[in-house]
Parts: structure tokens; C-alpha cells; sequence
């Protein structure tokens, strides 16, 4: 039974009113998460920028229950969000935090997962669609997405055959973070990054725990295609794995502790984290590898088997306000492909190099592709080299 | 047969259903599953699909550092574990006063109530550079690497497992008669020798179980060296994780499973077979 919040229009007005009200008592948090966050000072600057309350869509919430589950990435989302969520609608959110797409598809793939919304990765729509394991979008419940404002790079693969399974969260690139400390020139490429690691700065380096951007690295290094799954390449890419392994400080997407600690000196890096770590840490410093890379964008989306789909449509819709968008941004530092969130960030972010690498960089970068995630080589490449 | 005891036997049968039927669905059914899975192979999109094939246990050989570091370091675990929990476990049950025995039992089950996760989360920070080895540091010894070391992952089990070594112990060491060594010191027996004659050998049935529960527990690890051996230093368990939810690899995944039922089976027999010597030695002993 699905049914159209706009029904219970006169009722959810003062629930809005309530919400505008609890609101007003939240930006007192929003500060003090600004504060401290690393991105304090540039949101201090923001802080006028962001527009009043009177431009928010008025939101009416119908019964949707009281509970949805949302699995999605560590360090991605600020609480702040989720509390008022919550506090508007009555929907507790239990949120799971991943570590790869393969993990996600493989909770989906064993069935009774429970997930009402999931932020899939652009590379892996095609084969959740293909799988049958999401659902075709409802944009006409989703007012606040505008897809005008989007760019088409980032928000192209959440269309399949002419339907939209995902609307856009956020977008980075995946490149290193050096403590320049410790290592300086800083690399510049993925090749000098690898002979670092079995040269001076042995015992030093983390690689993901992922066979996307571990393998990637590696296949950039020789030159090849950040996607290949051709097998003597592959094979070329793991023995550099296998030979660079002894030399590793650790195989984890956990990095930050370790870059924080001193013990490692370069890590395999999102965005995100690299403006974490610059923010605190002047001397890291976020790379964008010229032999290539990683561009990525994550989407939210809803699972064929959600429970909740009314809370699920909700969230979605609730997370895909601007300003809302602007508060998530605050924390984790992960752009957007929605030019109405670009509007309100200052100039000092909008020329953030980390955030938005240079175009020359940015041309090098390449989309994870579908055959990257399902290829058995590439899963079994990875799992040779951890266990080796 | 008596009404009685037919009556008996259905009472007997309606408490053992409960028991029977969860060991069936929960341990008899998947581990059919697991077997019949190890035949199989992976799907394009990875999971399952049905086959008969040895495809999978002809390629265990590229997992055998993973067997290999589980099969050393959970026996040296469990040793280390033993040799930390036994002085622990004597103190409580022998030397300390009554009126505080039960304190500081619970002491010992405290760290129960925090997840082993968090536990294990917080060593990486105690062994990570700026930690254990920036201390060590100020005294002389420099470059000092633990974390991410099969040293670190060791230590993690000993930290972690102690209290299922500690109970055991003490539960035999504390139902010990004290008159047996009241016997041997009578007999001018030494302290040392009466702890070598006596109290060792009657707290073996709390070593041995002590022992199995480490052991079989620690040979499924798979927590411990993924946050302190940071993916370096890697168990079955390991493989086993990422078959599943990584590689997606599931018939892959139920030879690896599979191998390692029969390899922990083939080991517990061998142990409980010499421990069911020993102690057989030892009744003959204590007959002379």
C-alpha cells in the first residue's frame, strides 16, 4: 500500500511547524559539528551563504512507520541528518556501515538482507538491475531531486535502459595520501607510488582492502586500464601486489588511523578522507596519481525486497535537499554532482583542489566499469595476493 | 517392559526433541549445505551454481598460508594463553582469601561486557606507532614494529581468550583436596615437587578443557589478525570472510569451510585421544 503524503497535507503542516521548530534548536548542533569537524573555518564562512529555512520544499510525512534500515559507507553521512530524520517522521534509521560493493551485493545476492535504502557505487547499478535486486524510481516521490541540476557525468550511471534506478549522493576521486614528512617529493603517480613502497618508505604503505582500487593502482602502474580485466595484464598487476606485499604497512580501507599514528607514510585515498587528513594534518597531502585513477559517484537507491518503501522514498527525498545536502557535505567533504549544493558552498571550497582535482588530473580518471565488479579474476587476484 | 519405563523412555525422547531439532537445522543441515557447496561452482555474477567438480579442493593449495598461520599461531595462542591463565587461575583458586575470590572472579569477566570488536579496535591505537612503541622509544629502543606483526595478532589472543583459559583452570585447581598436599608436605614433600605431583597433574581436566574452548575458537578466528595483523597476517577465517562477501565464491568458500571442519576434527580426536592416555597413565600411577 503506497500512499502519497500530500494526503494528509492539513495534519502534517503543524508536524512541519514542529519540525521548523526543532529545526532552529538543531543549528545550535550544526555549529558545534562544524566546530568540530576539520571543515570548521570553511563552514564558518559558508554559514551565511546557506539560505533560510523559508527555501526548503515544505515536506508532509504520511505513515511511514517507524523504522528503515540503511546500509551505507563509514564516515559518509552527518548525524545531525539522520536525528532530524527521525524527529520529523517518526523513523528510527538503523544504519550498516560497508566496506566494498562486493560486500553489499553479496548481503543482496544472499536475499533477506531487510535494507530499505543502500548507496550502491555508479559501476555496480547495471548489474544490481540486471540481478534484479533493485527498483525502478519513482521520481515523481522524490520532489526535492531536481535532475536539471545534476551533472550528467556523475548522474548518468543511475540510468538503465531509459530508466532511473538511483538518484546521486556524492562524487570523489580515489588517488594517494602521502605524509610529506616522511616522504617527500610526494608521488605523482600510481608507478612512483609502488617503487616508493619497495624503496625508501618500505614498510610504510597501506593498500585498500578492495580489489577496485587496490588492483587499480597496480594495472595503473604498469599502464594499463584502471578496469582491465584482461588476464596477463591482471597477472602482471598481481605480481606487483605479491612483490610490493612484504614491503606494506597494512591491507585495509581503514587508513586513517594508521596515516594518523605516524606508522604509515602513503595510503591508497578517497576524497574525502584526504581532505579529512589535510584538514588536520597539514603535511598530508592528497594526490591525484597522472597515470590514472579512479572517478566514482554513489547513489542512493532502494532494493526490490525493501520493507519500507514509503520511509525509504522519504529518506531519499529528504537527503536530496540542498541545504540538507550541505549539512552531510560539512562533514564528510565529498562533493556533489547537484549544482544547487554548488551554489551555496563558498568560492574556498569550490576551488579546493583536493575536492575538485585539476582537469588535466580529472581526464586521466576513469568510471569503475560493471564486468570490474563481477569479474571472477579480479576477485580471485585479490584474494590471492591477502592470502599470499 | 514396564509401563514404567516406557513412560520414562517418552519422557526422555520429548526433552532430547528440542536439542535434536535445533542441532539438525542449525549444525546437521548446514553442514550438509557446506559439502554439497564444495562440489559446486561460482556463478558469473558470483554465489553459487550446482555442479560436480573437484575444481575447488584442487585449488586449496592457494590458501595454504592461510592454513599455515592458523595451524601456528592457534596453537601457540592457546599455549601462551595457558602458561598467562595458570598463575592467574592458581592465585585465585589456592592463594587468595575467600572474602575477595568472588570480586575478583567477576574482575576477570569484566572486559565481557565491552565487544571483543571494541577491545581489539583498541589495541591497534596501544600497538600503533604512537603507543607501546613511542614509550619504548624514550628508553632506547627504536623502530620498534607491533602492529600488523603475527606478535601483535598473538597478543590479541592472549588478551582476548585469557578468561576462557582462567575458568576452566581455576574450576579444577579450586575443587582440589587440600589434603592431598597437607599429605605430601607430611611426607616431606617439597612445595615445587608437590605442585609437580600433585596440583599439576589434578588441574589437567581445566587445562585440557581450557585448551579446547581456545583452540577450536581461535582456529575460526578471523577478527584479531584482520585489525592487528592489518591483512598481512591471515587465518582461514580470513579467506573464509572474503570468499563470502568479497570474491562471492561460494563453492570456493565451502572447500576452504570444509577442509577446515575436517582438519579441526582430525586434530581435536588426536587430542582427546592423548589426553584420554594421560589420564589413564595417571590412574595407573596413583593404583601403584
Amino acid at each position: 500500500m503506497s500512499k502519497d503524503y500530500k494526503d494528509n497535507l492539513p495534519i502534517t503542516r503543524t508536524k512541519f511547524m514542529e519540525e521548523f521548530r526543532r529545526y532552529q534548536k538543531g543549528s545550535v548542533s550544526r555549529r558545534h559539528f562544524l566546530g568540530v569537524t576539520g571543515l570548521g573555518t570553511a563552514m564558518a564562512v559558508l554559514g551565511g551563504a546557506v539560505p533560510g529555512l523559508s527555501s526548503r520544499p515544505a515536506q508532509a510525512f504520511g505513515d511511514l512507520g517507524d523504522r528503515m534500515v540503511f546500509s551505507t559507507w563509514p564516515n559518509y553521512h552527518n548525524p545531525v541528518n539522520m536525528e532530524e530524520f527521525t524527529e520529523a517522521t517518526g523513523v528510527n534509521i538503523q544504519v550498516n556501515a560497508f566496506g566494498s560493493n562486493e560486500e553489499m551485493l553479496a548481503k543482496l545476492q544472499a536475499g533477506g538482507a531487510g535494507w530499505d535504502v543502500f548507496v550502491p557505487t555508479n559501476y555496480t547499478i547495471s548489474t544490481y538491475v540486471e540481478l534484479g535486486l533493485i527498483q525502478e524510481l519513482d521520481l515523481s516521490r522524490l520532489p526535492n531531486y531536481d535532475p536539471g541540476a545534476q551533472n550528467p557525468v556523475f548522474a548518468g550511471p543511475a540510468t538503465v535502459n531509459g530508466k532511473v534506478y538511483a538518484v546521486p549522493k556524492n562524487w570523489g576521486t580515489t588517488g594517494i595520501v602521502v605524509n610529506t614528512n616522511e616522504v617527500s617529493p610526494a608521488p605523482t603517480s600510481w608507478k612512483e607510488f609502488f617503487d616508493i613502497t619497495m624503496g625508501a618508505g618500505s614498510g610504510h604503505t597501506i593498500v585498500h582492502d578492495y580489489q577496485l582500487t587496490t588492483i587499480g593502482a597496480a594495472l595503473c602502474a604498469h599502464g594499463f586500464s584502471f578496469n582491465s580485466v584482461d588476464p596477463g595484464e591482471l597477472a602482471k598487476a598481481e605480481k606487483l601486489l605479491i612483490d610490493s606485499k612484504p614491503h606494506l604497512f597494512a591491507i585495509t580501507s581503514d587508513y586513517q588511523p594508521g596515516m594518523r599514528s605516524g606508522d604509515a607514510w602513503m595510503s591508497i585515498c578517497w576524497t574525502g578522507d584526504g581532505k579529512q587528513l589535510n584538514t588536520d594534518l597539514p603535511e598530508m597531502q592528497y594526490v591525484v596519481a597522472s597515470d590514472g585513477g579512479e572517478l566514482w559517484s554513489d547513489f542512493y537507491a532502494i532494493p526490490t525486497d525493501a520493507p519500507h518503501v514509503d520511509a525509504a522514498y522519504a529518506f531519499i527525498n529528504y537527503m536530496q535537499d540542498p541545504f540538507i545536502q550541505v549539512r552531510d557535505f560539512s562533514v564528510h567533504g565529498y562533493p556533489t554532482s547537484d549544482a544547487r549544493v554548488d551554489a551555496m558552498l563558498p568560492e574556498s571550497i569550490i576551488n579546493d583542489p583536493i575536492l575538485y582535482p585539476a582537469k588535466e588530473l580529472m581526464d586521466g580518471l576513469e568510471f569503475g566499469a560493471a564486468a570490474t565488479l563481477t569479474d571472477p579474476g579480479r576477485a580471485e587476484v585479490i584474494a590471492r595476493f591477502k592470502a599470499a | 517392559m514396564t509401563g514404567q519405563e516406557k513412560k520414562g523412555r517418552w519422557v526422555t525422547a520429548a526433552m532430547l526433541t528440542p536439542s535434536a531439532i535445533w542441532f539438525l537445522l542449525l549444525l546437521v543441515l548446514p553442514l550438509i549445505v557446506v559439502a554439497v557447496f564444495s562440489f559446486g561452482e561460482r556463478a558469473p555474477h558470483g554465489g553459487y551454481s550446482p555442479a560436480f567438480t573437484f575444481e575447488q579442493y584442487a585449488n586449496l593449495p592457494s590458501r595454504l598460508k592461510a592454513f599455515q598461520n592458523t595451524l601456528i599461531i592457534a596453537p601457540l595462542g592457546t599455549f601462551l594463553c595457558l602458561l598467562v591463565a595458570y598463575p592467574l587461575a592458581y592465585f585465585l583458586a589456592v592463594k587468595v582469601h575467600e572474602k575477595w575470590r568472588l570480586l575478583l572472579l567477576v574482575l576477570v569477566i569484566v572486559p565481557f561486557w565491552t565487544s571483543l570488536l571494541i577491545r581489539t579496535y583498541a589495541w591497534i591505537f596501544i600497538l600503533g606507532g604512537k603507543g607501546l612503541p613511542a614509550l619504548f622509544e624514550m628508553i632506547g629502543i627504536d623502530d620498534l614494529r607491533l602492529i600488523n606483526t603475527p606478535g601483535a595478532v598473538v597478543i590479541g589472543i592472549v588478551y582476548g581468550y585469557l578468561p576462557l583459559m582462567v575458568f576452566p583452570v581455576f574450576v579444577s585447581l579450586e575443587k582440589l583436596d587440600k589434603k592431598l598436599l597437607e599429605a605430601s608436605n607430611d611426607l616431606g614433600g617439597s612445595p615445587f615437587r608437590t605442585f609437580l605431583q600433585i596440583t599439576l597433574p589434578l588441574s589437567i581436566p581445566g587445562m585440557a578443557t581450557g585448551c579446547m574452548l581456545v583452540f577450536i575458537l581461535l582456529m575460526g578466528e578471523f577478527l584479531i589478525p584482520a585489525f592487528l595483523g592489518g591483512g598481512k597476517v591471515f587465518f582461514v577465517g580470513n579467506a573464509l570472510v572474503d570468499l563470502f562477501l568479497q570474491s562471492r565464491n561460494w563453492a570456493f568458500g565451502s572447500a576452504v569451510a570444509t577442509s577446515l571442519v575436517i582438519i579441526m576434527l582430525v586434530v581435536v580426536t588426536v587430542y582427546m585421544r592423548l589426553m584420554m592416555r594421560a589420564s589413564a597413565h595417571r590412574d595407573d600411577v596413583s593404583i601403584l
